[in-house]
Formats: structure tokens, C-alpha cells, sequence
């Protein structure tokens, strides 16, 4: 064991944002004072705040840096490497050096990410040295199959995905579910915008998958696994790929695992961009080489799946949960949640909050611990006005539903889902009545097409949002939009088109009289809806420069240089927003409009 | 790789094809399916030529278009869209000087959106063939495409 280790992330986010160079220059700095011998660098998984990076954690003591750059390098090498005194100005807000002294990581419970950002992701020895295939092996060698699903179903754990199904109820079903060959299917076809912990953790510890997926074709009675990832995942698809033949390598997949009869192997499929994939029976379409849509349901592919054999699918999180359910029993993994949503949940925290990236929290948890404690609130000078939870099948919950806990059930109730778990920060600057439109443009655009209510409603909602953000809506528009989205609900094909209103329909409970001020005042509150804007002179801002007057394309930015302060005529504007790029001195203002009907 | 190498990676089955159609994408120079390379794919794992220009036709990911070396994905998902994608995407357009689903004039470079890279921690994202760039500003847009055009 070399004297210090340098746990280096190289996740997507911090890969792009220098990670390799940060490396590299820590390496020649090492080198140029010959400590090479006695510093350890290791390339891991997501530690989670993404936007700090390049962040590193440097052991033994543990110190945390963040917005690493390559010309940090020789500090940090002289200061903390060989003289052991941390380097005070990257720490995180310059004070904390412990990740268990920083909020956003003190409130966290990982389970899940528990291996993500220690391991290098790269080498099964270090999955294997923290209790890696441990769990499959225990399975294999100590439980029938029905033991396994029965130790599932007492956890408590519930699908990952977004629906929230008993995990263990589908793998009963499956085994239940018809003569072998059965199929394990990974759902890795990750869609839902702002949502990335499948990807941070096929990233960051691969191997909890795929042991995972191991347990489950186990338990059903399954000789042959799928990981069906999206093209737009390359890291994650190449780490799978380095899993995949090591696991094999040492035999933890393959023929005869752990010297039992148990074969399973995984293949692994990539997608080609279409979010539809991500829908069970659309990806089994997928897998199977055709154009992805789906089917009707039933049958269920716990009956009918791939090549209309039993097929389980779960998600890339919930099979990651699996190990610690045998390994520290399923009481213990039911400890901690609710009373009907067991376990942890990873969270996507994005949008206009102090801390994003990806967390761990243990259900039950309430938003407002989730935004403030965990994401640090809104920034500075912007007041926090809804949580956008569940992506394109989700909903907005405003301020007054911030002490709602975070489970299956409770949100649902109100009106967004658990999903996959993005969640994004809305702070006054954001417009509700936009957002919708724009989630909603999302689903049309992905909508598939084959069943009238999601290809006709998607299209029809858009339309009418599309006149609202313009000022043209009618106060009809209102109930019309409550009625198509009951009724796409009630009759789309897949789990796509059923949930596309929800990001409308939330909007409309709780942020009405957004979409009654573009109606009836064509005025948009948050001065987003370009049309719906007035552009004002700061007086105390203009120095009468006279650039918004030649950017003006219709005389109504107005005013002489060096004669007191310009205005502008709202009468003559077009509100093409010309004048407000062209200031300098951002004296342009947009404001909601007011104007009455 | 030529098409008679990728071909022989794949099965003879309906199951491979998109894996398969990926590769031969990959084979031609302007990163696109031709006619012939359809018609290689039905012959292969069996399928109706229909069935093949279906599955080519529904994902967004196959083009039958030529499309530059590299291809720019800007994220427009909602993160990235609040956090100012659309002035990156002005830049990107300055800088490129096409729109987006155009391809530059040297043939190096076509611009595209896409859904969501999962990069949303660093938003706006955007992805240059494997390589994703985060924390776009107009400066880092243009260094991307620079080190791109230079060959770096």
C-alpha cells in the first residue's frame, strides 16, 4: 500500500471538464519530485458533484478537491503530497477538506453509488476486495432460486425505472412465467432528459450490475442476460464491455459459475437513439432488430417478452440493489425508507440549485431536504419556485408541497412520479407555462406514432400551448388542455403517451394563474415568452450609448448619444430582443407585460 | 473495416441488425447508410429490404444522408436548454457556419441536436463524436471545434 492515494474521477461530467489533463499534470508534478513510488492514483466512477469538477479525493486523510486544474498540479503535489498541509483554496467552498464535513455528502446514504468514485471501475479486483460477487455466490451456493425471489419480495424493493413495480413479484412472475429459455433484460436505455445515475453507475461500478442481473437469471432460471444501453453512453458502454470480459476471465459469468451448473452470460445491445426504447416492449422490439415501438400489454413480458419467452426487465438501479439485499439482509435493506418504499434513491439534482449532480437519499426524504440541505438551495438572489421531478413524465410541485417525503406513493399523489429520478431546481426566472410547453415538445417530437392518442394529443396540446406562450390563447384553452391530457392518459398505447401531460397538467393544478396571465393579460410573470415581454431602459444603467437604437430594427429603442437615458416605445416593439443583446451595460430589462384584452 | 469484415462480425439473424447497420455506418467516409449497404444488411440477417429501411428510418441515430467526420450533438434537453444551450447553439452555428442538420462545405463537421447526453451537471452539453464537452460557453464552443478542425 503506497503512502497516499489520489482517487481521480473520470466520470462523463468531470471527464469533460479536464479530468485526463488534471491527471496527467498531477503525474509529472509526482514524477518531478520522485514520490511516483509512493503516490497511488486511481480513476473512478461519479463522486457526484458534477459541477465542481474536476474534483479528486486524496487519501489517507481524505481531503476533497474540487474545480481541479491542471495548473493546480505542482501545488498540490509540493504542498499536500510532501509536506502534508492541504491546499486551502480548493476545498470545497474553500473550507471543508472531509466529504463527511460537507452537507451535500453528510445527508447522502449510498447504497447504490456506495462503490461509485472508490473503485477503479476498470478492475474487478477492486469490486471483488469490497465484497464483489460475494452475493452471487452466496445465492449459488446457499439459496434455491425461490429463496432468492423471497428474500426480494421482503425487502421491499420496488423497480428503479420509474414505475415502482415490486421487484420481487416480477421475478416470480417470470420464473412462473412459462418453460425456459427465460432472458434477464437490463434496461440501460436511459431517456428521460436530466436524468443520469443509470449512466454514472454502468460508469462507476459496472460490475454491480451485471452481478445483479447474475442473482435475477438465477432466481428466474435464465441462461442469457441483455444490457440494452444507448448509443449516447460511449464510456458507459466501454466500461461494460472491460466488465464483461473480466467477469468472465475470472468465471463469475459464463458456464458453470462458481463451480455450480449455473451458466449466464450477458450480451450487451446498443440503442440508436430513439426514447421510446426505453419502454419495456419497445426495447424488447429493439433487441430483437426491429424498429422500436411497442406493443399492447398484456401480455406482460414476464410471459411474453424476447422472442415471446419469459423475460424479466429491470433497470440498470434496481439491479445494482439486488447484492446488498442478500449481502446484508432483506430486513436490514427494508430499514430504511418508507413503509412502502424501501431502500435508497438516486437523484439526478440539476436546474438552479447551489450543488448538482448526482445524490443518494434515502426514501422518504423530503424535497426540502433534497433541495436545500443536500442541493444547497436556489443561488444567491433568486428566490426557489417548484422542484420539475420525474422528466417528461413527471410534474412540477411548487414551494407549498415542499415538505412532501419522497416516495413512490406521495408524489404521485401530487401529481409528478418518482421516475427515473432527474429532478430540476425552478427559481422565479423560470416560466411554468414554457417549461411544459417545452417537456411537451420533448414527447411529441419521441412519440412514436403508432397509436392515435400520444402521436394526435401530443400534437394537439403543443398546438395550444404554442398560441398561449405567443398571447394568443383563449380561456377555453384551459379545460381543453385537462381534456385531452385525461384522455391520452386513459387510452395511449405505452407508459410514453400516458404520462406525456403530466408536465401540462401539473402546471395547470398548481401554476394556473401563470397560464391565466398569458391568456387574459397576455403577460408572461417570469418575462420569459418573448412575446409576451416589455423592454425597459434601467435609467441608471444606460449611458446613452446609442447601441440599442442601431440594433433596433423598428425605431422604438429611442433617445440621442450622450443625452440622458434611451427608452422604448412599446408600441413600436416587436420584441425581438435585439436592443437587449446589443446593450452592454445590461440597461435592458424584460419585464412580463401587462396589457389588458 | 471494409463491409465484408463488419458482416462477418454478425450473426446471420434478425436480432443483429442494428448493431450491424451502426458498423456499416461506420464504414462509409460520410458516416451514412448507402442503398447497397441496406440491401447487404437485409441479405444478411434475412429480412425484406422494407423491413431493413424501416428500422433505418426510425432511428435517429442511422443517416441516409452523408453527414461530415465529425458530428457536433448539442444537447437541447431542459437542462441544458435553461442552462443557455441556445447561445452555444449560436455559436456553434457562427463557428461552423451551418445550421443545424447541415454539414460544413469541407465536409468535416455536421451539426445535430440530440435528447439528453446525461451530462446535465455540466450543462449545456454537447457531444463531438465520443467526446462529451460540458460547461459550454462561447469560448469553450469555439476551442472544441478548433482542436476538431486542427485534428486534435
Amino acid at each position: 500500500m503506497r503512502r497516499i492515494q489520489v482517487l481521480v474521477c473520470s466520470g462523463t461530467a468531470c471527464q469533460s471538464s479536464g479530468s485526463e489533463r488534471v491527471k496527467r499534470a498531477l503525474l509529472e508534478a509526482t514524477a518531478a519530485h520522485d514520490l511516483l513510488p509512493e503516490v497511488q492514483f486511481v480513476e473512478t466512477g461519479c463522486m457526484g458533484p458534477c459541477e465542481l469538477g474536476p474534483v479528486l479525493l486524496v487519501y489517507p486523510e481524505g481531503t476533497f478537491y474540487v474545480r481541479v486544474r491542471p495548473e493546480d498540479a505542482p501545488e498540490i503535489v509540493e504542498e499536500h503530497f510532501l509536506k502534508g498541509r492541504p491546499v486551502k483554496r480548493l476545498l470545497w467552498a474553500g473550507a471543508a477538506p472531509k466529504p463527511q464535513e460537507i452537507p451535500f455528502f453528510a445527508r447522502q446514504k449510498k447504497v447504490v453509488l456506495a462503490n461509485c468514485g472508490v473503485i477503479d471501475p476498470e478492475r474487478i479486483e477492486e469490486y471483488i476486495a469490497l465484497g464483489g460477487y460475494e452475493a452471487l455466490g452466496r445465492a449459488l451456493t446457499g439459496m434455491r432460486p425461490e429463496d432468492v425471489i423471497e428474500a426480494v419480495k421482503r425487502s421491499g424493493l420496488r423497480g428503479r425505472g420509474g414505475a415502482g413495480f415490486p421487484t420481487g413479484k416480477k421475478w416470480e412472475l417470470v420464473r412462473a412465467g412459462g418453460p425456459p429459455p427465460r432472458y434477464v433484460v437490463c434496461n440501460a436505455d436511459e431517456g428521460d432528459p436530466g436524468a443520469f445515475m443509470d449512466r454514472a453507475v454502468l460508469e462507476g461500478d459496472p460490475h454491480a450490475v451485471l452481478e445483479g442481473m447474475a442473482i435475477a437469471a438465477y432466481a428466474v432460471g435464465a441462461g442469457q442476460g441483455f444490457v440494452y444501453v444507448r448509443a449516447e453512453y460511449p464510456l458507459a458502454i466501454r466500461r461494460l464491455e472491460v466488465a464483461l470480459a473480466q467477469a468472465r476471465k475470472l468465471g463469475v459469468l459464463g458456464p458453470g459459475i462458481f463451480d455450480t451448473d449455473f451458466s449466464f452470460d450477458v450480451q450487451i445491445r446498443i440503442g440508436a437513439g430513439a426514447f421510446v426504447c426505453g419502454e419495456e416492449t419497445a426495447l424488447i422490439a429493439s433487441i430483437e432488430g426491429r424498429r422500436g415501438e411497442p406493443r399492447p400489454r398484456p401480455p406482460y413480458p414476464a410471459t411474453s417478452g424476447l422472442w415471446g419467452r419469459p423475460t424479466l426487465i429491470n433497470n440498470v438501479e434496481t439491479f445494482a440493489n439486488v447484492r446488498h439485499i442478500l449481502l446484508g439482509g432483506p430486513e436490514a435493506f427494508a430499514s430504511v425508507g418508507t413503509e412502502k418504499s424501501k431502500g435508497t434513491k438516486v437523484f439526478a439534482l440539476a436546474g438552479n440549485v447551489r450543488n448538482t449532480g448526482l445524490v443518494e437519499v434515502p426514501m422518504g426524504i423530503t424535497l426540502r431536504e433534497l433541495v436545500f440541505e443536500i442541493g444547497g438551495g436556489v443561488p444567491e438572489g433568486r428566490e426557489f419556485k417548484a422542484v420539475q421531478i420525474g422528466g417528461p413524465s413527471g410534474g412540477c410541485l411548487p414551494a407549498s408541497l415542499l415538505d412532501v417525503p419522497v416516495d413512490y406513493d406521495s408524489l404521485t399523489q401530487h401529481g409528478a412520479i418518482m421516475g427515473s429520478g432527474g429532478l430540476i431546481v425552478l427559481d422565479s426566472s423560470t416560466c411554468m407555462v414554457n417549461m411544459a410547453r417545452f417537456f411537451l415538445e420533448f414527447t411529441a417530437d419521441e412519440s412514436c406514432g403508432k397509436c392515435v392518442p400520444c402521436r394526435v394529443g401530443t400534437q394537439m396540446m403543443l398546438g395550444i400551448l404554442d398560441r398561449i406562450v405567443k398571447g394568443e390563447g383563449t380561456p377555453e384553452d384551459l379545460p381543453r388542455l385537462e381534456e385531452i391530457g385525461a384522455a391520452m392518459k386513459a387510452t395511449a398505447l405505452c407508459g410514453l403517451g400516458q404520462t406525456a401531460p403530466n408536465p401540462v397538467l401539473s402546471t395547470l393544478r398548481y401554476f394556473r394563474d401563470e397560464y391565466e396571465a398569458h391568456i387574459a393579460r397576455r403577460s408572461c410573470p417570469a418575462g420569459v415568452c418573448p412575446n409576451l415581454v416589455r423592454y425597459v431602459v434601467e435609467p441608471e444603467l444606460c449611458r446613452s450609448c446609442d447601441a440599442c437604437r442601431r440594433a433596433c430594427p423598428t425605431g422604438a429603442a429611442q433617445g440621442a448619444p450622450r443625452q440622458g437615458p434611451y427608452r422604448i416605445v412599446d408600441e413600436l416593439c416587436i420584441r425581438c430582443g435585439a436592443c437587449f443583446d446589443a446593450c452592454p451595460f445590461g440597461a435592458v430589462r424584460k419585464l412580463p407585460r401587462e396589457e389588458a384584452r | 473495416m471494409t463491409k465484408e469484415a463488419v458482416l462477418a462480425r454478425y450473426p446471420p439473424a434478425p436480432e443483429a441488425l442494428l448493431a450491424l447497420l451502426h458498423d456499416l455506418q461506420g464504414t462509409n467516409p460520410g458516416q451514412y447508410l448507402l442503398p447497397e449497404d441496406l440491401e447487404l444488411a437485409a441479405r444478411h440477417v434475412g429480412l425484406p429490404l422494407s423491413r431493413v429501411r424501416d428500422a433505418v428510418t426510425f432511428y435517429s441515430m442511422f443517416s441516409l444522408r452523408p453527414r461530415g467526420r465529425h458530428i457536433v450533438r448539442l444537447c437541447v434537453s431542459p437542462h441544458c436548454h435553461v442552462a443557455g444551450a441556445w447561445s452555444a447553439l449560436d455559436e456553434l452555428r457562427r463557428a461552423l457556419g451551418v445550421d443545424v442538420g447541415e454539414t460544413t462545405p469541407d465536409g468535416l463537421f455536421t451539426l445535430e441536436f440530440t435528447s439528453c447526453l446525461g451530462a446535465c451537471g455540466v450543462a449545456p452539453a454537447m457531444m463531438v463524436d465520443d467526446e462529451v464537452v460540458g460547461n459550454l460557453t462561447p469560448e469553450k464552443v469555439r476551442a472544441a471545434i478548433a482542436r476538431y478542425r486542427e485534428g486534435r
